[in-house]
């Protein structure tokens, strides 16, 4: 079993190397400024003591009042997972890619951007991949009607 | 030698462009459900004795070599594989074959979600199927939507893009459910007139997918 690590401890180290990157952490998960994710996702992929080598999944969801992107991470040699969230606002919805850290990023980032409208700076080939060319609007973003 | 490679990323782009405008394009012209093929439903007075003979003949050929084309698109084709397997055994009605290709199928069975993406596939290898063709709207979603009725992607009922000649309901319906619109939809061949096949191929060619007989 993967045991879920404490947000707040790892938001300290997170801190320790990189002042200023997390915004807010409690028991589950860590938010992280969306300028720094870059570099605190590469800290934690390269640390030895963490070695998140394995990305699980990236979601998008649709707070209102702004939009967050979601990333669970695990360590299979460790056998330990950890909740990273980034915060955008809806009107310039713009996240860093992690897919120069992990690959399988990729498909998951298409997909957000095509459903929820957030765009992944530095993403190889962001375009479309469920809906049609010429559709309209996001179709998860909850004032989608 | 320097040799300058193909760029396929600005063909794809084409293909995606080509694609969407032809999606938008069929939802514009799929705003209202085709009318169901009941056309021969009601057939007038037989002409003569020798044209219900070959009628009877015909109808009694397709009845029982109904091939069905499985488009398995979703939920509802686990419901259509135990139909066909030795339990339901659909083979007793003639059917046994799931055809793989819509050229040697007479049946098409929407088991599933139908979305726009897939409508311009589906809707090709309806045209594909050779007439005389039959079409089995298979559970809710394949009906009206179902569940999905007013999402962004699904089709709201097959009936907006190819005409459907009989619906089984439910979400999903059982094989037996489904083996009951089989038997309706051998009823209905048989009130079928070789007769009006030419005047339906007549009509189709005015008015695509508007054949009633006047």
């Amino acid at each position: 079993m993967t045991k879920a690590l404490v947000g707040q401890s790892i938001a300290e180290q997170i801190a320790k190397h990189i002042p200023q990157a997390v915004v807010e952490a409690n028991d589950a998960w860590v938010v992280i400024k969306p300028d720094l994710l870059l570099q605190v996702v590469q800290f934690l992929k390269a640390t030895p003591g963490f070695d998140f080598n394995y990305l699980n999944c990236v979601t998008g969801v649709d707070y209102l009042d702004y939009l967050e992107v979601v990333y669970h991470l695990t360590s299979l040699e460790r056998t330990h997972s950890l909740v990273l969230k980034v915060r955008c606002s809806r009107e310039k919805p713009e996240v860093p890619s992690v897919v120069s850290v992990w690959c399988g990023a990729d498909l998951q980032e298409r997909e957000i951007f095509d459903l929820l409208g957030i765009t992944f700076v530095g993403h190889p080939n962001l375009k479309r991949i469920f809906m049609w060319e010429g559709f309209k609007g996001y179709p998860l973003r909850r004032d989608y009607l | 030698m320097e040799v300058e490679k193909p760029r396929f990323d600005l063909f794809l782009e084409e293909m995606d462009q080509a694609e969407g405008k032809e999606i938008e394009e069929l939802i514009a012209r799929s705003q209202h459900p085709l009318p169901d093929q009941v056309e021969w439903l009601e057939p007038g007075p037989r002409p003569n004795l020798l044209v219900t003979t070959i009628d009877k003949v015909f109808n009694w050929g397709r009845h029982y070599s109904t091939w069905p084309f499985g488009s398995g698109l979703a939920c509802c084709a686990m419901e259509m594989v135990p139909t066909a397997a030795s339990r339901f055994d659909q083979a007793r009605f003639g059917m046994e074959i799931f055809r793989a290709s819509p050229r040697q199928a007479d049946l098409l069975i929407v088991a599933g979600t139908l979305t726009w993406k897939m409508a311009r596939a589906l809707k090709l290898l309806y045209d594909q199927m050779a007439e005389p063709k039959w079409v089995v709207a298979m559970g809710a979603c394949a009906i009206s939507g179902g569940t999905f009725a007013h999402s962004y992607s699904v089709v709201p009922g097959v009936n907006r893009v190819i005409p459907v000649d009989v619906y089984v309901p439910g979400c999903p319906p059982r094989p037996e459910a489904l083996l009951y619109g089989f038997m309706q939809l051998h009823q209905k061949i048989e009130r079928r007139s070789v007769r009006d096949e030419f005047i339906l191929a007549d009509l189709r060619k005015i008015v695509p997918g508007r054949s009633k007989r006047n």
